[in-house]
Order: C-alpha cells, then sequence, then structure tokens
C-alpha cells in the first residue's frame, strides 16, 4: 500500500504549481486554470486522509469542493467576460485603470 | 452492502432541530421571495423589494433573538447556537439592515437590476449566519463560499460603469484563490482528526499537540487557514483588493463587502483560533500580532496619501482591523489562559466600527449624482453649506473612526488599548496608541474639507427619507455607545466563546 | 500491490507533468489541454484509492464542466502578446520565490511530522464506498448539501448579471 506521505507530496506538488502559476501569470483565465490545480490538490489530501481514517467523510467534503469550485468557476468566468466586453484584455498588468 | 442509515431518523432529526437555523431560513426564502417577485414588478414598484428584504431581515433577527439564551448544538454537532453565535448574528443582520436601506436610492437612480441586488444581500447574510454558527469544516467552507460569491456579484455586476468591473474582477480572483488555500488548511485539519466536526479535531489537535509541542502539520493547516481568512478580514498582506473593489462599487455593496467579510471573517477566525487551534497559541499570537501591527501601518500611511474618498476610507479600514485584531491578541495572558476583556474588547470594537464605518460609506453614496461617483476629496468642499444634515452626520462617523471622546470609536480603542496592557503586551499597546496620531491627521482633512472649503459648483445632495433614517440612527448609536458604553459593552459580553474557556 | 504502486507513479508522473505544462503554456487553450490531462490523471488517483464516485465526478463536473467553461472563456479573449513569449506578470520573482519557500516548509513539515502523523493504518473502508458515501452525504452532511444549493442559485444569478448587461 502506498503510504499517505505519497499522497501528501504529490498533493504538496500540484499545490505549488497552483500557487505559482496562479501568482506569475498574468492571463486571468490561466490564474482561475491554476487554482483549479490547487483544489484539485487539495481533493487529493482529502480522499487520502479518507482511506487513512476508514470513514467517506473526507470524500464527502471532496465533493462539496466539486461543487463549490463549479460555482465559482461560473462567477469568475462571467466577471472575465464582462471585464473583457469592457476593456478587451484579460492580462492582469493591462488592468490599469485602478491601480493594482 | 447494507444500509448505513436510517431515513426515518434523519428526517426526524431535521424536524427536530430545524428551529436552530430559522434566522438562516428566513433570509434564504425572502431572498427567493424577491427573485420570484422582482418580475412582476414594474419600474416604479422596483423599491418594494427592499421592503421584502427588510421585513427578511426583521423576521430573522425576531428569530435570533428568541433563541438568546440557548445553548445547544444540532445537525450532527455541525451548528452550535449559543450567545456568540447570538451576537454575531445580530451584527451582521443589523448591518445587512442598514445597508439595504442606503442602497434604496442608489438602486432608483441606477435603474436595473435592484431585486437581485437586494436578494444577493440577503443571501450574503445566510452564508454569514451560518459562519458564525458552524462547527463543522464542511459547512463553515460551504458558509464562506455562499457569502464570498455573493458579494463577488454585488461589488461589480450590478451597475453598466467601466471602472466597476476591474475590482470585483481582482477581488473574485484574489478571493477564488484565497478559499483554495483555505480548503487546503481545512484538509489538514481533517486529516489530523478523522473529522470534520470542530470539536472533534480541538480535542485531537490539543492530544497531539501534548504528544508532540512540535506538530508540523498543525502548524501548515493554521498557517494556511489563516491566510485565507485574514484575507476574508481584509488584514495587512492579504488587503489588496479591499481599496479596488471599494472604489469600483457602489458605496453600500461596498461597505457590504468589506465590513461584513470582515465581521464573518472575524467570527471564524475566533472560533478557530479560541477553539482548534488553543494548543498552537504561544505561536498565533504572534503571528497575529504582526498582521495587527502590519495592517495597522500599512493602512495608515496608505490612506495618507488618498485623495480618493472611497480608497482612503479602504485603507483607513485596514487599520481599523489592525485594531480588532490586537483586540484577538488581548485575548491570550502571558501564562497562556484566555483573557476574556480582550475577546470583549474586540466584540465591541467589532459591533461600533461596523455601524460607523457603514455610516462613513453611506455619506460617500449620498454625494453620487446619476452616472457620476462624486468620491473625490474635492467632492466634500463645503459640504456643510451644502448639506448640513450630511455634514454633521460625517463629522460624527469620522471623529469615531478617529477616536476622539465621546464617540464609540474613543471607548473601542480604549476597550483594546487597555486589554492589551493587562495582558502584558504592553509594546502592541504603545504602537495602538502612536497609529491613532496620524490616522487623526486624514480624518481631520476630511473634516477640514467639509467646513473650511469653499463649496464650487458641486450639487446639493439629495437624501432620501430611508437613509436619513439608516445614517441617523447610525449616529445615535455611535454616540450613544460613547456616551453610555455600558449597555453596549454589557452586549459585547456575549461574544465571548463560553465552551472555550479554558 | 505492484500493480497498485505502478498505477500510482503513472498518474502522478502524468498529473505534475502536466500541471506544470498547464501554468506554462502560452496559449490557453494549450493550457485547458494540460489541466484536463492534469484532472483526468487525479482522476486516475482517486480510482487507485478506490473512491469511485469522485472518480466519475471529477470527470463529469470538473474535467468536462469547469474546464469547458476556461474554453468559452478563453475563446473570445485569446489574443498574441506582443511583447513576452510568456505572459508571466511582475510578481513571477515574488511567486517563485514564494513557491520555493512554502514548498520547502511543507516538505520539511510532512517529512518531519510523518513519524507523528499519528494516523491509523487501518484502510477498512469499503471497496465499494459510493453508498457509504451517499448515506453520509444525505445524513450527516444534509444541512450543507442544501447550503451548496443556495450557492448554485447564488453563482447562477451571478452568471446571469455578469453576461446580461450594457457594455460600458
Amino acid at each position: 500500500m502506498i503510504s499517505i506521505d505519497h499522497y501528501l507530496l504529490l498533493s504538496l506538488a500540484l499545490l505549488v504549481i497552483g500557487v505559482a502559476g496562479a501568482l506569475a501569470r498574468r492571463n486571468l483565465i490561466v490564474t482561475l486554470m491554476s487554482v483549479e490545480l490547487i483544489l484539485n490538490a487539495v481533493n487529493i489530501n482529502l480522499v487520502a486522509f479518507s482511506r487513512e481514517w476508514g470513514n467517506v467523510n473526507g470524500q464527502v467534503f471532496a465533493v462539496f469542493l466539486i461543487g463549490c469550485e463549479a460555482a465559482e468557476a461560473v462567477v469568475s468566468v462571467g466577471i472575465v467576460l464582462a471585464v473583457f466586453r469592457g476593456r478587451k484584455t484579460v492580462l492582469a498588468d493591462e488592468m490599469d485603470l485602478l491601480k493594482w | 452492502m447494507d444500509q448505513l442509515v436510517s431515513w426515518q431518523a434523519v428526517f426526524e432529526q431535521a424536524r427536530r432541530d430545524f428551529p436552530s437555523i430559522v434566522p438562516e431560513v428566513m433570509l434564504a426564502v425572502f431572498g427567493l421571495a424577491i427573485l420570484f417577485t422582482d418580475g412582476s414588478l414594474n419600474a416604479r414598484q422596483k423599491s418594494w423589494n427592499a421592503l421584502t428584504a427588510i421585513f427578511g431581515v426583521a423576521f430573522s433577527a425576531t428569530a435570533l433573538w428568541l433563541m438568546s439564551g440557548v445553548q445547544a448544538s444540532t445537525f450532527d454537532n455541525s451548528i452550535l447556537v449559543d450567545p456568540f453565535f447570538i451576537f454575531f448574528g445580530l451584527v451582521f443582520l443589523v448591518l445587512t439592515a442598514v445597508v439595504i436601506l442606503l442602497s434604496v436610492r442608489t438602486s432608483e437612480t441606477e435603474g436595473e437590476r435592484q431585486g437581485l441586488q437586494f436578494a444577493l444581500m440577503l443571501f450574503a447574510a445566510t452564508g454569514m449566519l451560518f459562519a458564525a454558527c458552524g462547527n463543522d469544516l464542511v459547512l463553515l467552507f460551504v458558509a464562506l463560499e455562499i457569502m464570498a460569491t455573493s458579494f463577488y456579484v454585488l461589488s461589480g455586476f450590478l451597475r453598466d460603469d467601466r471602472r466597476s468591473n476591474e475590482g470585483p474582477l481582482k477581488f473574485a480572483v484574489t478571493g477564488i484563490f484565497s478559499s483554495a488555500i483555505l480548503a487546503y488548511g481545512f484538509s489538514i485539519l481533517y486529516g489530523l482528526a478523522g473529522s470534520t466536526n470542530l470539536a472533534v479535531i480541538a480535542q485531537k489537535i490539543a492530544e497531539r499537540h501534548s504528544q508532540w509541542p512540535a506538530d508540523s502539520l498543525a502548524y501548515v493547516a493554521f498557517a494556511t487557514i489563516a491566510a485565507g481568512i485574514l484575507f476574508k478580514i481584509a488584514a495587512a498582506p492579504f488587503h489588496q483588493w479591499v481599496p479596488d473593489a471599494l472604489e469600483g462599487a457602489p458605496a453600500g455593496c461596498a461597505a457590504f463587502a468589506s465590513i461584513g467579510s470582515a465581521a464573518a471573517g472575524f467570527a471564524v477566525l475566533l472560533r478557530l483560533l479560541l477553539g482548534v487551534f488553543w494548543p498552537l497559541a504561544a505561536a498565533w499570537v504572534w503571528a497575529i500580532a504582526a498582521v495587527a501591527v502590519l495592517s495597522l501601518t500599512i493602512g495608515t500611511f496608505a490612506a495618507i496619501t488618498q485623495s480618493n474618498i472611497k480608497r482612503l476610507l479602504a485603507y483607513s479600514s485596514i487599520a481599523q482591523i489592525g485594531y480588532v485584531l490586537l483586540g484577538l491578541v488581548a485575548t491570550v495572558n502571558k501564562d497562556g489562559t484566555v483573557s476574556t476583556r480582550g475577546l470583549r474588547a474586540a466584540g465591541y470594537y467589532l459591533l461600533t466600527y461596523s455601524v460607523f464605518a457603514t455610516g462613513a460609506f453611506g455619506i460617500v453614496e449620498l454625494l453620487r449624482r446619476k452616472g457620476m461617483a462624486a468620491d473625490e476629496l474635492d467632492d466634500l468642499h463645503g459640504l456643510v453649506r451644502r448639506s448640513p444634515v450630511a455634514a454633521i452626520l460625517m463629522l460624527v462617523f469620522l471623529l469615531s473612526l478617529a477616536g476622539v471622546p465621546l464617540t464609540a470609536g474613543f471607548v473601542a480603542k480604549l476597550m483594546v488599548i487597555s486589554a492589551l496592557v493587562e495582558t502584558q503586551h504592553s509594546p502592541l499597546a504603545i504602537v495602538a496608541v502612536l497609529y491613532m496620531l496620524p490616522a487623526v491627521y486624514f480624518y481631520f482633512r476630511m473634516i477640514a474639507a467639509m467646513w473650511a472649503r469653499e463649496p464650487g459648483d458641486a450639487m446639493n445632495p439629495a437624501i432620501a427619507w430611508t437613509q436619513e433614517l439608516a445614517l441617523g440612527a447610525m449616529a445615535a448609536t455611535t454616540l450613544a455607545a460613547g456616551i453610555f458604553p455600558e449597555q453596549f459593552v454589557r452586549f459585547a459580553q456575549s461574544s465571548v466563546l463560553r465552551p472555550f474557556l479554558h | 500491490m505492484l500493480l497498485n504502486s505502478i498505477f500510482f507513479y503513472f498518474f502522478s508522473a502524468i498529473a505534475v507533468v502536466s500541471a506544470v505544462l498547464t501554468v506554462t503554456r502560452r496559449s490557453p487553450f494549450h493550457s485547458a489541454v494540460f489541466l484536463v490531462v492534469a484532472l483526468i490523471a487525479t482522476g486516475g488517483i482517486f480510482l487507485q484509492l478506490q473512491a469511485d464516485f469522485l472518480f466519475a465526478m471529477q470527470l463529469l463536473v470538473s474535467a468536462a464542466g469547469v474546464v469547458v467553461l476556461f474554453v468559452f472563456a478563453a475563446t473570445p479573449t485569446n489574443q498574441k502578446s506582443p511583447r513576452r513569449a510568456l505572459r508571466f506578470s511582475r510578481y513571477r520573482i515574488v511567486a517563485i520565490v514564494f513557491a520555493i519557500v512554502f514548498a520547502g516548509e511543507v516538505m520539511i513539515a510532512i517529512f518531519a511530522g510523518s513519524k507523528s502523523l499519528y494516523l491509523p493504518a487501518a484502510a477498512n473502508l469499503p471497496a465499494r464506498n459510493t453508498a457509504a458515501l451517499g448515506d453520509v452525504l444525505f445524513a450527516q452532511y444534509l444541512l450543507p448539501l442544501e447550503m451548496a444549493s443556495l450557492l448554485l442559485v447564488v453563482a447562477l444569478i451571478g452568471g446571469i448579471a455578469a453576461l446580461n448587461r450594457r457594455v460600458a
């Protein structure tokens, strides 16, 4: 059986890639995809811990997270599109109407 | 596989436990009612939506008030009804009611979508109330998501203004990012305890801490959760969204998004720090103190340089949050026990701050004319001659924000500072006093603009009666809480978390 | 047992590599494709952990639903950036430093803490646990489930309000 450390490290790798991508990329769509990677890392954690403890609560939590992430994606993609229609850019640096 | 659950029992339990969530259900039901009736109202009847919303808040507050004194845990211990919940719930509902009253005229001048706006305000309040009584990681996360998602929408879409787009975009993207980090922390907490219930987790963390004092995974959980929640509170390293979101949004929604999110985040932070993370108190007290001092510094010095009133108030609210966090620091005595004075000070500060800060944002909203946000410092010039009522109300709110005696802000700062001294955090108390001085400068700059400058060609602001009612009540509360603080302090006393007094 | 390990290493290698590609590709469409691959590989990890239901949900909601939404958003907003090959923001140095420090800290925490993880090595989770998951979801988590429906209403309103507006 693969030990829990392996799953934690995998999830950590995805978390760090996601955080770096979210902070570093200028394209806001890619930022949102990076956040998706972070939530993915969280789900791996939850499912691995769920097996470790022998209860399904972690899996249930992961189900909720997937639902929340879908709701967030709807709202954020809506905002990105609304802004794009006004400003014709999705690059974070070119948002200069307000001071960043 | 055999059936694990008897559905009879599940329904029985849901029926038995239902009374404990009536305040939240009221808000959600009235919010849905607004969505359903909005379509059949014509343009002149749209303000009825506000009436529906106010009724929703009133019913919810009544239900909450009737629960006072109750101590119960329902829905498999995922909901905790206690004085702490009643206190924070009433703060949230007062804030919601005030913001609804303030927004009535705005939506009339802006035309469409006020139905959606009021419905979303009620949904956000539902999330905030659940966040205050949640005792389960899943429930807390969903509650914070409901609140945050409503705020993203509220702060942005309801006005066809260019600037109103970009602020909410930054708010939403950073908000979603912080929720993901918060979720990571929650997943570690689940991993440590094998349960999503905060009581079980608290017990497990305490057990682990007594066996391995350097429980590194618990520290990772604390760091990620604190980062996620401090973002919602808008404390210093996580504050960048506040000025942008506030500048772009209508002032009522802006006040709701920043102050409401801060209050709800603070309720969750209190439950987690004083409950789950209490064994690590020696460590988190320093982290929170650092964040508080950073908030004070950044908020105060950034506010000095601003020429836009909303941005100025946004940065000053970051500094105010610094004081609330100092109150949280003062909950830990040097010998590692809980000081109720610090908790009471933080509760009183949060209660009064949400009143007078919302008031200041409300006055800025009054200056707004159709299609133009009058939120530069110049727009305050000669306000006392254009509208004496608005100027005097603004004076009360600004004096309270600055912490001048006879206002609520003074009593609140005094309570925080004396609690800090009592728990032997004297250096922090000195810092707190010192930062009041530069704050006086920028608040008095606004007062000077209102009284000493010539009005120019600015229009006279028109005040709707609902706004007069809300702003007058807030100013009266600010003064009353400053002159007769005993009642308010006694109310704030109920913010003290009883089950966690170790 | 060996097969189990092979599955794990196979899927996690794919997940990590395509995650890296997701955040480094220039075109958001390429990013989206690699995100789908990363999500499906994570689904494989779920399968290896015997979380069948989550595997299905991962495929249907995350990989199929959410990513399609991103592709929708990327279609009208896609543009060539003339200035730099890779569109990194000016926070990239902060981001990289942060990522390294954070990764180091958590890695230390996991390795130092792995002795103290103090978890039961029970793994007595039933092999097909979808039924158990349903029971827990609709009994113990009934209230959060109802709240999640409210969240979806809010998101629905947000989506409608965002796209049904006059352009500034």
